[in-house]
């Protein structure tokens, strides 16, 4: 049984391996040609300011020099070749390589995005327990209330909220960027960086709750419904016990699945969150690259996400696929 | 004296109708039912006619919106909410239906444990898989990868190892193969010789006359007799209440011949007997009140006409 099972695995990521590869080639191709086919000019967003001083025949050398003469598939194999040797090429605004900077900006938003992460999942989920054990009283009225407004309530606007109170009038925490401001990076403690990273973490949290809890809660609902916790009633069990014998195990594996393939809305969430907080992350960066016309680094941020957005994915599949009995032990008998 | 007795029992639901309309539909109404030590009563009757909500009831595990009304009696005590939360799963014992009611994410030998009052449940667990036949590497199976007769019979085993002194099974053998009921029937009939009282509820008549004690007809949400095994018998003349009489005519090895019209829904109950309007004895009495029960020749016909 357990060679099956790992043959089963091996089978399944494979064919997630396939369907990544299919993926990226396909988001690489259409990105690709959206830029091309954009208003963008890579030589005027290049030079800049200077664009006055640069007559037609420089810019047809440099157009020469970066490939641009060439058709849009040649051009489109050479940087897809450069991708695969592992060069993303070397961003405009930074001037320095895309990987070096996707990288960097990486580890501040996996901060951002873990801790808002484990937050919103551990508290939408005992939000959402808590509902449903409770159900039809006050205190699952108020969370179903604070849940559906918070469903709808944009991110940059509760973090405008976030800094308005905690920020401007309560003067507690700092009102944007990653690290203090007029610090050399050496002099920067991991106090200071927690400090900052505090305002965003909250504000993604809070939105994130709202989707968890009320899907936990509905589920939670209809396990309390089901047949076998009927019966465990029958046989005298009943309130914490109950709980945790039946209804836990039955609702939290699809409320990780979901904590995981929550990982788009985070993304977007965080992009926004950066931007009103101007915290050097991916989110914030994809959209000083939009922005600007910063092609190479624009083509890397978009392949960067949608490989977590994918791993994402993936992840939620295979927890299921390896915690629930059902797939785990098949259906052989 | 009764080990549990059931006494004009009612049992009706709330429900929203349109908007904010609240309607009160009737169950169960007036129902009396007693089980005795040592016994096996098999509550027949068609679907709809309230057999699974009287196992409900007496456990106290109804949805909230249900309103009960009359008395149960446990060891001639009344079984209040509080009593029945202290008695599920120690004194009373539920055999529920299918596999749908064991936990799809526990190992079922798991499960049996969890019902285990005393002494070690892993060796009592063990036990009972043994006198059911279940092989040993069943107690870590999940109930998906359990077969139908597998199934009943771990379902089964939660009510022993608990060592209830009532036990109520819930249609118990639909789906089983012969020799699989017939081995759970026995295994029914071994409790209740060991001095346990089972109430057996089913559709199936005929699996019931084989082990039971005595019968009690379900019509509509209300019991119409109670009669001895012994009168299910011949073309049912020692049978008290005509219902019962139609519905033993209507089985297939007697005249098969099925009485018209069909059992009243529960928000159109009839004023008077709730037989009346299928029944050929039916006089302008019978629409006046719902007959009491009464004895009769050593059983209980809901009946002002049955002799």
């Amino acid at each position: 049984m357990h060679k099956q099972f790992g043959a089963r695995i091996g089978i399944f990521l494979l064919m997630k391996g396939v369907r990544m590869l299919t993926l990226l080639f396909a988001i690489c191709l259409i990105s690709f040609l959206l830029i091309k086919n954009s208003p963008i000019d890579p030589i005027q967003a290049y030079i800049g300011a200077d664009m006055m001083k640069v007559g037609p025949e420089q810019r047809e050398k440099i157009a020469a020099y970066w490939g641009l003469d060439q058709p849009v598939m040649v051009q489109f194999f050479n940087w897809g070749s450069a991708l695969l040797s592992g060069d993303l090429g070397t961003s405009m605004i930074f001037r320095r390589p895309v990987s070096e900077i996707i990288g960097e900006r990486f580890l501040n938003s996996l901060a951002l995005m873990l801790t808002a992460w484990v937050l919103s999942g551990v508290i939408g989920f005992a939000m959402g327990v808590v509902s449903a054990m409770k159900k039809d009283t006050w205190i699952d009225r108020i969370i179903k209330w604070y849940c559906y407004t918070l469903a709808s309530t944009p991110t940059f606007w509760m973090g405008l909220l976030m800094l308005i109170v905690f920020a401007v009038w309560l003067g507690r925490f700092p009102i944007g960027l990653g690290v203090p401001a007029g610090v050399l990076a050496g002099d920067v403690t991991i106090a200071d960086r927690l400090q900052h990273l505090f305002l965003p973490a909250m504000t993604l949290s809070i939105v994130g709750v709202a989707n968890v809890a009320l899907h936990t809660r509905q589920k939670l609902i209809d396990v309390l419904a089901s047949d076998y916790v009927l019966f465990a009633r029958a046989r005298g069990e009943r309130g914490f016990m109950l709980f945790w014998r039946h209804g836990l195990r039955n609702v939290a594996l699809p409320a990780i699945t979901l904590q995981f393939a929550a990982f788009s809305e985070l993304f977007g969430g965080a992009v926004l969150a950066e931007q009103v907080f101007s915290y050097p992350g991916l989110g914030q960066a994809t959209v000083e690259a939009g922005l600007r016309g910063d092609v190479p680094l624009l083509l890397g941020l978009v392949l960067c996400s949608t490989l977590f957005v994918f791993i994402g994915n993936l992840l939620a599949d295979l927890i299921y696929f390896i915690v629930d009995p059902r797939t785990r032990e098949g259906r052989s008998l | 004296m009764s080990i549990l007795e059931v006494k004009d029992l009612s049992i009706a639901f709330n429900q929203y109708t349109t908007g904010l309309k609240q309607e009160t539909i009737k169950v169960i109404s007036n129902l009396s039912v007693a089980l005795e030590e040592g016994e096996i009563l098999a509550v027949v009757g068609a679907s709809g006619s309230g057999k699974s909500l009287l196992a409900h009831a007496i456990l106290g595990i109804l949805p909230n919106n249900a309103n009960v009304s009359g008395t149960i009696a446990y060891n001639g005590e009344a079984l209040t909410a509080k009593r029945q939360s202290a008695l599920r799963g120690t004194e009373i014992a539920l055999i529920p239906q299918s596999v749908n009611y064991l936990d799809p994410l526990m190992r079922v030998g798991k499960q049996v444990r969890t019902s285990a009052r005393e002494g070690d449940a892993v060796v009592s667990q063990r036990a009972v898989f043994e006198r059911f036949h279940l092989q040993p590497d069943v107690e870590r199976m999940f109930p998906f990868q359990l077969s139908g007769g597998m199934a009943r019979r771990t379902l089964l085993s939660t009510a022993i190892v608990s060592g209830a002194k009532v036990i109520i099974a819930d249609e118990p053998t639909p789906g089983l193969d012969p020799a699989v009921m017939r081995e759970a029937l026995s295994n029914f009939r071994e409790f209740a010789d060991q001095g346990c009282a089972v109430m057996l509820i089913t559709h199936d008549i005929e699996s019931a006359l084989t082990i039971a004690d005595k019968i009690a007809v379900f019509y509509a949400g209300t019991t119409v007799e109670i009669a001895p095994v012994e009168d299910f018998t011949g073309n049912g003349e020692a049978l008290r209440h005509p219902y019962s009489k139609a519905l033993w005519r209507a089985l297939p090895q007697n005249d098969f011949i099925p009485i018209p019209g069909s059992q009243p829904r529960p928000d159109h109950l009839p004023p008077g007997c709730l037989f009346a309007p299928r029944c050929p004895l039916a006089t302008h009495t019978c629409d006046q009140a719902q007959p009491e029960m009464r004895n009769l020749r050593d059983g209980v016909v809901r009946c002002i006409h049955a002799t």
